[in-house]
């Protein structure tokens, strides 16, 4: 049993968490590919840049002297979504919607991203520094210890409380985005956009407002991603740089332009993530007495230092295998 | 058209020269060697994106692949490796990789016993996993015998440049894989696919402690010409001995840059050109010309990637140290799209010019901004709200949102570049 809740914490916990960081992700990338047809690469950027903004407000909410039950970075959450999308916002003004208007190819929308990349990268470095800040710096962190009420299990469930707040803040933000989806008039629009646009431009949709939603939402939840990222490990320039392309594959993986495929491959991809660096053969020694083998000491199907590759390797197998994703996703 | 050519090449040249007078010829020529390793790789790029319209995002494992190749090439012999078990092993390693190799070939061809749809799937499946668990078995002890045993395999002490020719010739077959399984994608998921291919060789040529030492790095790596050493010994000052080993060193990379230069635009200017720019402009009517749209794309894959692999290897021979862990895609593939964008993309010259033009400006804008912080600093203690502090470490930083900035702006009132394409039309 002791090495089941190993496998949990380690394998399951961490799986969850990976993938609701991805999912939170790669929904904004799946949502801007949908409706403006482009691959937005500094998705990963503005993650991070969400993250800062609400480092900026914690200190500022934490001089203000007010102590609630829960982290002042995940308090000021909310508010750092709206700064977030309204940064989303202009730089979609400043920078991505004068091409449109020009009607320059996706391509030229995507190394425009690039440069907005470089832009948020340097600018972050250039306020804060390299080094790496924790949300945690002034207060601790919780972690919970759960003992089971089994007979002859020592070892407890652990989980922080960012890795609560994360998994159960990415189940209200896929709710509330799937109502929104389903439900509001603009939500269909926004549906209807990215099936035809031309067709949902004659029908009478406010084009324009649909397009300043999808900055909105893919800001505020890339903001929401970047921010409990950076409460459950640390805070650092280059945080979501290094996850961009994960959140690419698992947006690819269900299909670009499928917000729930976008949900389901970013869980899929956290998972093979956490499965793949798995030791196995922990699992493996309660039965040491009957296995005819020795059990070598490590056993996992890739080394840790290629955990990032993992998401890599399913990216190009899925792209050669099946390029619109598992779930032949068009649109959402 | 030839007085903008004329214009932007004096303009350059002008630069040059203010840079020199102000930095210093030593690092001038450090400077001017590395800009023009940045242009032949640009270059390379030119070929890839302006001649053939392909989305290359994986730069960084290009010259990743060029600069290992050079190290593997021109190191010195570590004799502990071969005088040990360790060449056994690794023969025995290649079985392994053979059998895993020979199976998956043999699933691949199941359904000439009858075995087909799903069932053929299930089976490559299963191939590629045992393949995969017959080389790890091999592969893990032999890479713990070397590291623990030698410490990595070393050299082979063979010349230079021709360390530099295997960079060329390893990047491209590295490029022929790498097009022969992505190459069928839509631009977008074409740069995500070279992107992940590129981040997926960083992490092996980072992590093959054995084949590369990894984070350990790898240095002095030979040069070509003489040292600043050697130069002393002859009887020049440090300055002048540095001028002159780093001159020779530009010599032979301005002549390896004037080779690719005329060669490609040669190419095209001629009949491979025109087809090209036929393939890039509608790949469809051309193939309906019976152009062989696929064989033609991965042809130019393969040569930009020659040209990226040339200039990796020549940027790590002179630097001298081959470190896995330097290689960011900020600095080893977005600034050459900057190059590329700004010089202006399908124009070989636009392609020389934008890699010198940008690596300057890459490089200055470190000093540069650090010059502003300093007076922005002394003017804001003056008035009394204290210095900037940590100056150097942010005036570094300064030049990634430059490049970002002259990128976005480029795109916007210059999308064809400073020198663009231009085609002479016969009448």
């Amino acid at each position: 049993m002791n090495e089941l809740i190993f496998f949990f914490n380690q394998a399951m916990i961490g799986g969850v968490v990976l993938g609701s960081i991805y999912a939170l992700g790669a929904v904004g990338v799946t949502l801007i590919f949908g409706i403006l047809r482009f691959a937005h690469f500094a998705h990963g950027d503005m993650m991070t840049m969400g993250g800062f903004v609400s480092f900026l407000l914690a200190g500022v909410f934490a001089s203000s002297g007010l102590v609630l039950p829960l982290p002042a970075g995940f308090i000021v959450v909310p508010v750092a979504m709206a700064v977030t999308a309204a940064l989303a916002l202009g730089i979609d003004k400043g920078f991505y919607a004068p091409l449109r208007a020009r009607g320059a190819k996706p391509v030229t929308l995507l190394i425009a991203s690039i440069g907005v990349t470089m832009m948020i990268q340097g600018l972050i470095r250039l306020f804060f520094g390299t080094g790496t800040r924790s949300f945690f710096s002034s207060e601790p962190k919780n972690i919970f210890r759960i003992d089971l009420p089994i007979e002859g299990v020592t070892r407890p469930i652990n989980v922080t409380e960012p890795q609560l707040l994360l998994v159960a803040s990415t189940a209200v933000a896929v709710i509330a985005l799937h109502y929104f989806l389903t439900r509001s008039r603009l939500g269909k629009g926004m549906r209807a956009m990215a099936d035809n646009p031309d067709l949902a431009k004659v029908s009478g949709i406010n084009t324009k407002l649909v397009v300043r939603v999808t900055w909105v939402i893919a800001g505020g939840l890339a903001c929401l991603a970047g921010t409990m990222l950076a409460l459950d490990v640390s805070l650092k320039p280059d945080l979501a740089f290094n996850i961009v392309l994960p959140i690419f594959a698992a947006a690819i993986l269900g299909g670009l332009g499928h917000a729930y495929g976008a949900i389901a491959g970013g869980f899929v991809l956290g998972f093979a993530e956490t499965l793949a660096v798995f030791n196995w053969s922990v699992l493996l020694r309660p039965f040491r007495d009957i296995l005819w083998f020795e059990i070598p000491r490590s056993l996992t199907l890739v080394q840790s230092e290629y955990k990032l590759t993992v998401a890599f390797v399913i990216l190009v197998v899925v792209l050669l295998v099946r390029p619109t994703g598992i779930f032949k996703g068009a649109s959402t | 058209m030839t007085a903008r050519y004329i214009g932007f090449f004096a303009a350059l040249f002008v630069l040059i020269i203010g840079v020199s007078m102000m930095m210093g010829a030593a690092f001038t020529v450090r400077l001017m060697v590395e800009a023009f390793a940045y242009a032949l790789i640009a270059m390379g790029l030119n070929i890839q994106w302006g001649f053939g319209g392909l989305f290359n995002f994986g730069i960084l494992g290009m010259l990743m692949v060029g600069g290992f190749a050079v190290t593997f090439i021109s190191f010195p012999v570590n004799f502990d490796f071969w005088n040990s078990a360790a060449p056994l092993y690794m023969g025995r390693t290649l079985l392994a990789a053979a059998i895993g190799a020979v199976i998956i070939v043999l699933a691949h061809r199941v359904q000439r016993l009858g075995v087909t749809g799903k069932w053929r799937g299930a089976v490559i499946v299963v191939a590629w996993f045992a393949a995969y668990i017959i080389f790890r078995s091999q592969m893990d002890p032999t890479a713990e015998y070397i590291t623990s045993t030698s410490g990595w395999i070393g050299g082979l002490g063979l010349p230079v440049l021709l360390g530099w020719a295997f960079g060329g010739v390893l990047a491209g077959l590295v490029g022929y894989l790498v097009g022969k399984v992505s190459l069928g994608l839509r631009a977008d998921y074409l740069a995500i696919a070279t992107i992940g291919i590129a981040e997926i060789l960083r992490a092996v040529i980072k992590n093959l402690e054995w084949l590369t030492r990894g984070t350990l790095t790898v240095s002095p790596i030979p040069w070509p010409v003489p040292y600043p050493t050697d130069f002393q010994d002859a009887g020049a000052d440090t300055t002048m001995s540095f001028v002159l080993a780093r001159g020779s060193f530009l010599i032979i990379v301005v002549a390896v840059v004037a080779v690719a230069l005329f060669v490609i635009h040669r190419a095209y200017l001629g009949p491979w050109g025109r087809m090209m720019r036929a393939i890039r402009d509608n790949h469809i009517a051309a193939g309906s010309m019976g152009k062989d749209v696929k064989g033609r794309q991965l042809e130019i894959f393969v040569f930009g990637s020659v040209l990226m692999g040339i200039g990796g290897a020549i940027l790590v021979s002179f630097v001298g140290i081959f470190d896995p862990s330097s290689y960011q895609p900020i600095n080893h593939t977005f600034l050459i799209w900057v190059m590329l964008i700004v010089g202006g993309a399908g124009n070989n010259f636009g392609a020389l010019f934008g890699g010198i033009f940008i690596y300057i400006v890459w490089i200055l804008s470190a000093p540069l901004a650090q010059a502003l912080f300093s007076s922005l600093s002394g003017w804001s203690e003056s008035m009394g709200w204290g210095a900037i502090p940590e100056i150097a470490s942010r005036a570094v930083q300064m030049r990634v949102f430059v490049m970002g900035l002259i990128v976005t702006i480029a795109l916007r009132f210059a999308p064809r570049g400073l020198l663009p394409e231009h085609i002479r039309h016969k009448e």
